[in-house]
């Protein structure tokens, strides 16, 4: 009997041990919804980035179906993640888009810095009364820049399908 | 003699090949020069529009290890700097240097170099990046590069095992210019210090190799004849029939001691080390059935494809579709105004009954056939069933990154399925995803140090309005304290 109580202290012992020093950091599900999402930080989704909304659906407060930029593959290797059937993308997010760019039309620019503070990877480049320049391979397309922008002058210019940047697909036949 | 082995897989293709005398083509009214060079390295414009140049001037230079400088092939004005669809096989559009010829063939003077022994390696291969010489088997990998190697190099080979049937631009140079290939062949072996030097032919270019026989004058030169099996001229392959050394994959040749170097490409260096010329032209076999005179011809790289097929005597009636390159392993083309690059070897012009006899695709039936022919050891129908249902992790663990796209398993598929049309389109998903993947992380990065920096902000400036809070109260309770005291 007191052979049995202390192998029972023995175990206890273990476990809590373990449960204090092999504890897992953050929420392990949210780090695997957040490694499928674009990373655009749009807040297309209504969350303030991919982080945030990775972790409402983690808390089951938002649907997998909300994110415009991801498309119908997010949506896929979501319901692949999570265990539940993939839908069609909810159209009050908004709808899919072409990969682009945000550009600055430099003779319209008055440099008034507005556009900065939105833009959630710093890839607009400028200062006060300063033309101003989006850095293409940083931007993700995420529009935030746009409605700031007192002028008009930030346009979205599609990524040129360049030889460089071609693969070849399943449908391409010759 | 040595004793050659065979390397895995292969086939035994109808050879199609015609051994012409090569002619020079004239000079065309224009010369067009993509700036994209392999995958996506861009070399660097160096030309203003509307600027003279002269034959063997750089008009674009190298800005990567895997970029070459481009030279013009002739001289007149730069026309245009605009978007011309290249040969690639997306069929795409791309920045190109569009060059008017005078008529004139002004050359730049050249420097002759009478012994190359007298120099260092370093300063042979720096003469042959400026000379802006790739790869002309095809791939158009920077020979510079590749010779800049930190292995020990021991065996150099000159592949002149031509991979495909109907392509002949190496035989043709052989006959012609047989001495100076082995001058080429020596000075390679100079700049790598290889002990060992192999030239490989197939074994039905008996002519070329008498041609050879005859010039070669050392001991250090092999001259070895392969069995004619298709891809024998791949580097793994011909590594493997010469010395029965397998080169494993995700390896290079040189990792094991090898470099190969293609026949045109060794007259090359030979051109810019002793004749001290930039690689403006090379050898184009301009041939099949769509064609009325197939012959190999010296061409202007740059040359619009349209112009040779003139000077071959135009299509027959029955043209039916342009590929540059091989018929195994070629690209097909959507017009023949698209220019000849450094890599283009070979013009093939298909006629109607050869494209409509393929018969439609069916199922795979899993016979393993593919897998017997497969000279990279693959399994391309496990490879297939799993890139068609898209796990492509699955498609990495069989090693598809290894496919030669050489094209064996199709001719043998008793289905008729496009095996390679598939492992392409694989290999495109993989890279596309890891592109999205590493565009997310980047941006993932960025977004978070721009979340600590703002805190980081807010918190210093929290901290200053306390500072200056306390201060302020300390000030108030200083003056209340003197207010008491009077």
């Amino acid at each position: 009997m007191l052979l049995l109580c202390l192998v029972f202290l023995l175990l206890g012992l273990i476990l809590g041990y373990a449960a204090q020093h092999l504890k897992v950091q953050g929420d392990p599900i949210v780090e695997q919804i957040d490694a499928l999402l674009p990373q655009t930080q749009c807040g297309q989704c209504k969350y303030p980035g991919c982080k945030p909304y990775a972790q409402a659906i983690a808390q089951g407060a938002a649907d997998i179906n909300q994110c415009p930029p991801g498309g119908e593959q997010t949506i896929e290797a979501l319901a692949d993640l999570l265990g539940i059937e993939a839908k069609p993308l909810n159209a009050e997010f908004g709808a899919v888009k072409a990969p682009a760019v945000a550009f600055i039309v430099e003779q319209d620019c008055i440099g008034c810095v507005k556009c900065i503070p939105p833009c959630p990877v710093d890839a607009i480049l400028g200062a006060s009364k300063q033309m101003h320049t989006v850095i293409a391979s940083e931007c993700t397309g995420c529009e935030l820049c746009i409605a700031p922008c007192p002028v008009d002058c930030i346009i979205m210019v599609p990524i040129a399908n360049k030889p460089s940047l071609w693969q070849w697909s399943a449908t391409h036949h010759d | 003699m040595t004793k050659l082995t065979h390397f895995h897989g292969g086939l035994k293709l109808a050879p199609h090949t015609l051994l012409a005398p090569i002619i020079d083509s004239s000079l065309p009214e224009e010369l067009v020069y993509p700036l994209l060079q392999r995958a996506n390295n861009y070399a660097l414009l160096i030309v203003k529009l509307g600027e003279r140049v002269l034959k063997g001037q750089m008009i674009a230079s190298a800005n990567s290890p895997f970029t070459a400088p481009i030279h013009a092939a002739s001289s007149g004005i730069v026309k245009a700097i605009e978007a011309r669809i290249i040969a690639h096989p997306s069929n795409l559009a791309d920045d190109c240097i569009v060059i008017t010829t005078d008529g004139l063939d002004e050359a730049l003077a050249s420097s002759p170099c009478f012994d190359y022994q007298q120099e260092t390696p370093e300063d042979l291969r720096a003469k042959i990046h400026h000379a802006g010489i790739v790869g002309l088997g095809g791939a158009a990998f920077p020979t510079a590069t590749k010779l800049s190697t930190e292995q020990d190099i021991h065996t150099l080979i000159i592949n002149g095992a031509e991979c495909e049937p109907y392509i002949s631009c190496d035989a043709s140079l052989i006959l012609q210019k047989a001495e100076e290939i082995v001058q080429g062949a020596l000075i390679l072996q100079y700049i790598l210090q290889a002990k060992h030097c192999i030239i490989a032919l197939e074994e039905n270019m008996l002519q070329a190799a008498q041609a050879l026989q005859k010039v070669i004058n050392t001991q250090s030169i092999q001259l070895i004849s392969v069995p004619a099996i298709y891809p024998t001229g791949g580097e793994k392959q011909l590594i493997q029939v010469l010395t029965n050394t397998k080169i494993p994959a995700k390896s290079l040749p040189a990792e094991s001691g090898f470099i190969c170097q293609n026949i045109g490409t060794t007259y090359a260096v030979y051109q810019a080390i002793i004749q001290g010329l930039p690689l403006t032209e090379r050898i184009i076999t301009v041939t099949g059935k769509g064609i009325n005179q197939p012959q190999n011809i010296r061409t202007r790289i740059g040359t619009p494809i349209k112009h040779l097929i003139t000077q071959s005597g135009g299509y027959s009636k029955d043209v039916q579709r342009l590929i540059i390159g091989g018929s195994m392993m070629g690209i097909a083309l959507s017009s023949d105004e698209i220019a000849v690059t450094k890599a283009s070897n070979c013009i093939l012009a298909m006629t109607s009954d050869k494209l409509e006899n393929k018969p439609a695709e069916m199922p795979c039936i899993r016979c393993g056939d593919c897998a017997t022919v497969c000279p990279a050891e693959l399994l391309p129908q496990q490879i297939y069933w799993y890139g068609r249902s898209e796990q492509l992790d699955q498609c990495q663990d069989y090693q598809l990154f290894s496919c030669i796209e050489c094209g064996c398993c199709d001719v043998v598929c008793p289905s008729h399925i496009s095996l390679v049309q598939q492992f392409r389109a694989t290999k495109g998903a993989i890279i596309i995803k890891a592109k999205q993947a590493e565009q997310a992380n980047l941006a993932k990065t960025r977004f978070q140090n721009q979340q600590q920096r703002r805190a980081k902000e807010e918190q210093e400036q929290l901290a200053k309005a306390e500072k200056r809070k306390a201060t302020i109260e300390k000030m108030k309770a200083a003056s209340l304290a003197k207010k008491k005291s009077l």
